[in-house]
């Protein structure tokens, strides 16, 4: 980028400079060097897209991160920064709201692993990326989260769907079903699952048949080739679909809220209350930039582990 | 038969209608270099997909040690093969891609990296490969990386599905005679595909030439140059000259297009049939040099071949291919005087 080394040496022999003079020098080359930045190849061309993400990413982002250090029930910037908000979150237990929301992630991201690989290799590799399971994998997204949900509540109710046809039919009478644990991974499981079944079908569509193939002529067995091959070979694949979903249940809210119920309150719905019930942004920015600082350690600390330009570098 | 390794008794492959092989029957001796041969499309790679595992034969049997190996699965049986496309694997170092037989065997880790360098040194590639990535090799080096790990695994039968198709013309040559070297020196049992008849010439101890799912020759390289069984195997070898002919008395036979009389093959007796010359079995004719079969014509074209030199002769309304040392420079347009003796041609059926 440097190519303004032949001025130099001219700098250097002549007698010493006046001041002036040589801020008026260093204020040039600093011009010249933004104009030869701005010509290098695709820096004028993405400013578009720069703007677009400093304005609408970046700038909420460093809006909330301010937010968290004024203090409590106010809204503007103009005070002093404190740390009262923190404060109030670690004496206000709402460590279980985050312990909530983690533990559903790292749940619901476990049970999509276990289901979506299956379902991503028949995909992949039995019906060959097929147009038509895949529309009717993906219609469904077309519909409203929420009343998805809904649909599972009026399923799943006392008297609802289920209940309904079991007690006409058989005469029995099924226990509560909604507003617990279970049926909210469900609700979250049944959500995301598109979410890991692509990215990680694409994975799997990474794998050469003929790696599998050589694996298994020299002697793997149909664990051994999962285990040495198809898992490390879709591993970019199969960290997508988990990030992607991690990241979607951490910040989710409906589905705690609808099937839910009462039973679980998750971080981001401290958040939403924070915001609007009870008219406390600085207590929602802090709560918010904690979440985003938890799940950036999370989320980084495993990429570094696994090592993804090791796993990309393929030919 | 105890010293054939792998044999196969009518084995046939049928795709619906489509028939892929059709009942093979042929025998390889243990520690042979045996070489299946034939254009795409001949049912080579579905028959080495059988003689590995990973297909099952629609009928017939394959025979390995005399034990039927039919329903074995390609990860239960001794063999290995070397795939087209050399199959290493992207996340894998060459070390651990070599050791890869032996972690699937259980061998410590410490075992298997003396056998990976041992076979690193024995395809002449240094230690400091070991920890590279598959994706750092050259082409011939991945493809030692394949052999090393196929070599790894210790197969009774190591079968290749021409592996070296895709490297350039030196490096096939100088590969070609390693992997001679290889299979000499470890005394395995290689089987190898290729669509290349002069690739299968130079390593093989026998070769099987496959035309539309069917065995056309077995032999040593020897006998599929000099007694090719018809015009297909003869053809395969390169260009050739090929003349429709019939027989005219004992040892004349009359071109059916040119009219032309050349010398009968001795020891063939058909009344009819293709007689086929290479182009390396035509001389041009000196000034009182004689020949069984001898005609004259005309140097239309002329292309160097290295050590060698292919001309086009024009001989009245069709064109013969000759080739001589390049010293014996003939120049374009010149008129010259072609020969062959009649034991150098063959005589085939249609």
């Amino acid at each position: 980028m440097n190519a303004q080394s032949p001025v130099s040496p001219s700098k250097t022999s002549s007698s010493p400079e006046s001041l002036p003079e040589r801020r008026k020098f260093k204020l040039m080359t600093f011009a010249r060097n933004l104009i030869l930045w701005f010509k290098q190849p695709g820096v004028i061309l993405s400013l578009p897209a720069l703007f677009v993400f400093i304005a609408g990413f970046v700038g909420p982002l460093v809006l909330v991160v301010l937010y968290s250090f004024m203090p409590p029930r106010t809204f503007s910037f103009n005070q002093l920064p404190t740390l009262d908000n923190f404060a109030t979150i670690l004496q206000d237990g709402y460590y279980l709201s985050y312990a909530w929301s983690i533990g559903l992630a790292l749940v619901t991201t476990l049970i999509l692993l276990a289901i979506c690989w299956p379902v991503a290799y028949g995909l992949s590799k039995v019906f060959k990326r097929s147009m038509i399971i895949t529309l009717l994998l993906v219609l469904p997204l077309f519909v409203s989260e929420n009343v998805r949900l809904f649909g599972w509540v009026l399923t799943l109710l006392n008297h609802g769907v289920l209940d309904g046809t079991v007690r006409t039919l058989f005469g029995w009478e099924l226990p509560d079903l909604l507003y617990n644990v279970p049926v909210t991974v469900l609700g979250m499981v049944y959500i995301y699952l598109p979410f890991m079944l692509f990215p990680m079908s694409l994975g799997i569509s990474m794998v050469p048949d003929t790696c599998r193939e050589a694996a298994f002529d020299m002697g793997a067995t149909r664990w051994q080739v999962f285990k040495e091959v198809e898992l490390p070979l879709a591993m970019p694949g199969i960290m997508i679909g988990s990030l992607l979903t991690f990241v979607l249940v951490l910040g989710s809210i409906s589905e705690a809220k609808i099937l839910g119920g009462q039973s679980i309150i998750m971080i981001s719905h401290d958040i939403e209350t924070a915001f609007t019930y009870a008219q406390n942004w600085p207590l929602g920015s802090a709560l918010s930039t904690l979440l985003i600082l938890i799940t950036a350690v999370l989320v980084i600390g495993l990429l570094s582990r696994l090592n993804l330009d090791n796993l990309l570098s393929r030919k | 038969m105890a010293d054939s390794i792998l044999e196969l008794q009518n084995v046939g492959k049928y795709f619906g209608d489509f028939v892929a092989v059709e009942r093979i029957n042929f025998k390889v001796k243990k520690g042979e270099f045996f070489t299946i041969v034939g254009p795409s499309g001949s049912g080579k790679t579905t028959m080495i997909r059988m003689l590995v595992g990973m297909d099952k034969p629609s009928c017939g049997d394959i025979l390995m040690a005399g034990e039927r190996i039919n329903d074995v699965p390609a990860n239960r049986r001794p063999t290995c093969m070397v795939f087209q496309s050399l199959a290493l694997f992207p996340h894998k170092s060459v070390g651990e891609n070599i050791e890869f037989p032996l972690k699937i065997r259980g061998e410590t880790k410490h075992n298997r990296k003396t056998r990976a360098i041992e076979l690193l040194e024995k395809l002449h590639l240094s230690e400091v490969y070991y920890h590279k990535k598959v994706s750092e090799c050259s082409g011939g080096e991945k493809q030692r990386v394949a052999l090393a790990r196929a070599l790894a695994f210790d197969p009774e039968i190591l079968f290749f599905d021409e592996p070296l198709s895709a490297l350039d013309y030196r490096l096939r040559k100088t590969l070609e005679k390693e992997l001679k070297n290889i299979q000499r020196s470890t005394g395995k049992t290689f089987v190898y595909i290729t669509h290349s008849l002069e690739e299968a010439m130079v390593m093989s101890d026998r070769i099987s030439i496959m035309r539309d799912g069917r065995i056309v020759q077995i032999g040593t390289p020897d006998e599929i140059y000099n007694h090719p069984a018809n015009g297909f195997v003869a053809q395969f070898m390169g260009e050739v000259n090929e003349f429709q002919v019939t027989r005219q008395g004992n040892n004349r036979l009359l071109d059916s297009d040119s009219k032309q009389h050349y010398a009968a093959p001795p020891g063939v007796n058909l009344d009819a049939g293709i007689l086929i010359v290479r182009p390396e079995r035509v001389r041009i004719l000196t000034e009182g040099e004689e020949a069984d079969t001898e005609m004259t014509g005309t140097v239309q074209n002329q292309y160097v071949l290295g050590s060698r030199v292919q001309y086009e002769v024009k001989v009245k309304n069709r064109s013969l291919l000759v080739e001589t040392m390049i010293d014996e420079s003939r120049d374009v347009g010149e008129s010259v005087r072609l020969g062959w003796n009649a034991d150098q041609a063959f005589l085939l059926a249609q």
